[in-house]
């Protein structure tokens, strides 16, 4: 106990500096604002397209498939204001080979680098989702049940959970392919299926996104939990799923610690 | 700065591009993995055309489409931008302005120079299309091919030019790549790179033909899977070459002005 203590305080700490270090980008602010709210915008183009003249796609309808969407941003906004800020400076640390000095530290490596810097500020995309939800619920002229949203805010959990974890899988990367500014490209573009409901694709992709990258427990679910009609296992299924991914992502991260082997010292 | 010395010693120049881009092979591979974005939407688009056709566009015209824009995306590939960016913030951009060649034909023989290795992946797929779609929906004719070439030429010139363009503005404000974040926002979007531009809306199309991303990769896509007679090709291709001039006009004068800024720090 009075090791979770201590590690809330560092939390507190981490926090703290890092919004000291944002209050000096201020501008930064704006620009990011403007830029996610115009690439959200843009995003939507070929869901208008795809259903321009198909009014249900795999069993979704438009207003439907724009809940998937506002999960999506509301992700987007988590990993952007929380977690990919901090982990783009592990991969910095392992080039540089500075990692050395986190690891000194008399606490947790992986909570170290994961909670190094946060920038709430760029989480302007949060506003956009719920906009995009509120369209979509009018447009469906009738509102998400009282017991879909509290799965909904288990899901969401779960799937912060797993979007961290698949992260650590993904810096992990960086231990043995040493420049990794492509890989943070990697994991955008894979997660950009995230967009749409699972259904609409099938076969392997399907299996692809649910079980391997589990795209479909970040933001289809969710979704359907919000609508109303996720089932109880589903959603069992996807909590244990987000458990099991962050139990493989830490084993992952000890492996790949063990490797590392201090880049220019 | 005379044209002979520059022309003289671009073999060396592509030598050592290619032994750079052989170096980071496994960084390129993470690359050419992160550009699969058209097969995602291959997948999801056949669905969608699973119960009928959308346009004129049924599942083997979308299987065909796609795997055209995976391969036009491998040979237009430009990152000019990023490195511009990372040169003027540490300040090693000094080095490249030491050379007696103008930094434009050192980052585009640079970005040349990666051109096989990207065929070593495109090829296959190219094969497999073939194969899967067959040889009927291919164009005939050595004339459309050659517009082909020249429209995959003009596709990674306005992506080599624009990425030039607004690397300059680093230059001036340090970093660049938020602006290049904007910029691939609307190229995925515009180019057809993930929704054919056929299938736009009226008056969207009617936009979109006015904004340089479509000849980046539709265009070529376009003529590869034969959806030109040949005057309509040839129309196409002159205004995609109009992008090109003006953007290499407007690229010219932008690294003019930006140098005079440029102030080298930690180099």
């Amino acid at each position: 106990m009075r090791k979770l203590g201590r590690y809330f305080r560092l939390l507190r700490v981490q926090v703290r500096s890092s919004v000291l270090l944002g209050l000096q980008y201020r501008a930064d602010f704006l620009i990011d604002g403007a830029i996610s709210l115009c690439w959200t915008t843009t995003a939507l183009v070929p869901l208008f397209v795809v259903f321009h003249d198909r009014p249900v796609i795999a069993g979704w309808q438009f207003a439907e498939a724009l809940v998937v969407v506002g999960w999506f941003t509301l992700l987007e906004a988590i990993l952007e204001g929380a977690i990919n800020p901090s982990l783009t400076a592990v991969v910095e640390h392992i080039r540089k080979g500075t990692l050395d000095f986190v690891l000194l530290k008399p606490a947790d490596a992986q909570f170290l680098v994961s909670t190094a810097r946060f920038e709430p500020w760029r989480s302007t995309n949060v506003l956009t989702a719920l906009a995009i939800w509120t369209v979509a619920f009018l447009r469906l002229g009738r509102w998400p049940p009282p017991l879909g949203v509290l799965a909904a805010l288990v899901l969401l959990a779960s799937a912060t959970l797993l979007l961290y974890s698949l992260w650590i899988l993904t810096v992990s990367a960086a231990f043995y392919v040493v420049k990794v500014d492509n890989l943070t490209n990697l994991f955008g573009s894979v997660f950009d299926a995230a967009r749409w409901p699972v259904q609409i694709f099938r076969g392997v992709l399907r299996w692809v996104f649910t079980l391997v990258v589990p795209l479909a427990l970040m933001t289809t679910y969710p979704a359907e939990a919000l609508l109303g009609r996720l089932s109880g296992w589903a959603l069992c299924g996807s909590v244990a799923g987000a458990v099991g991914f962050a139990w493989l992502s830490r084993r992952v991260w000890l492996g790949s610690l063990a490797r590392y082997s201090s880049a220019s010292s | 700065m005379s044209t002979r010395s520059t022309v003289r010693s671009l073999p060396t120049l592509m030598r050592v591009g290619f032994a750079e881009a052989v170096a980071y092979r496994a960084e390129m591979l993470v690359w050419v993995l992160s550009t699969t974005m058209p097969l995602i939407m291959l997948a999801l688009w056949s669905a969608v055309a699973a119960d009928g056709p959308v346009g004129r566009f049924g599942q083997r015209d979308f299987l065909a489409y796609f795997l055209a824009t995976f391969i036009v995306r491998q040979l237009t590939g430009a990152w000019v931008a990023w490195q511009m960016s990372f040169e003027v913030r540490t300040g090693t951009l000094s080095m490249r302005l030491l050379r007696p060649i103008h930094p434009m034909v050192s980052y585009a023989v640079e970005n040349i120079a990666a051109m096989p290795l990207r065929l070593v992946v495109a090829l296959p797929v190219a094969l497999l299309a073939l194969v899967l779609v067959g040889a009927r929906t291919v164009p005939r004719g050595a004339l459309i091919w050659g517009v082909w070439l020249l429209a995959v030429l003009g596709g990674w010139l306005i992506t080599f030019l624009a990425n030039f363009l607004i690397g300059c503005l680093a230059l001036w404000t340090g970093s660049s790549i938020k602006v290049m974040d904007v910029w691939l926002v609307a190229f995925m979007v515009f180019s057809g790179y993930l929704v054919p531009v056929e299938l736009f809306p009226g008056a969207l199309r009617a936009a979109v033909a006015w904004l340089p991303f479509r000849y980046q990769i539709g265009f070529p896509v376009e003529v590869m899977t034969g959806a030109y007679a040949l005057p309509a090709a040839l129309g196409m291709l002159a205004r995609q070459w109009a992008f090109v001039l003006g953007l290499f006009l407007a690229a010219l004068a932008m690294w003019r002005r930006g140098l005079r800024r440029f102030g080298a720090y930690g180099g």
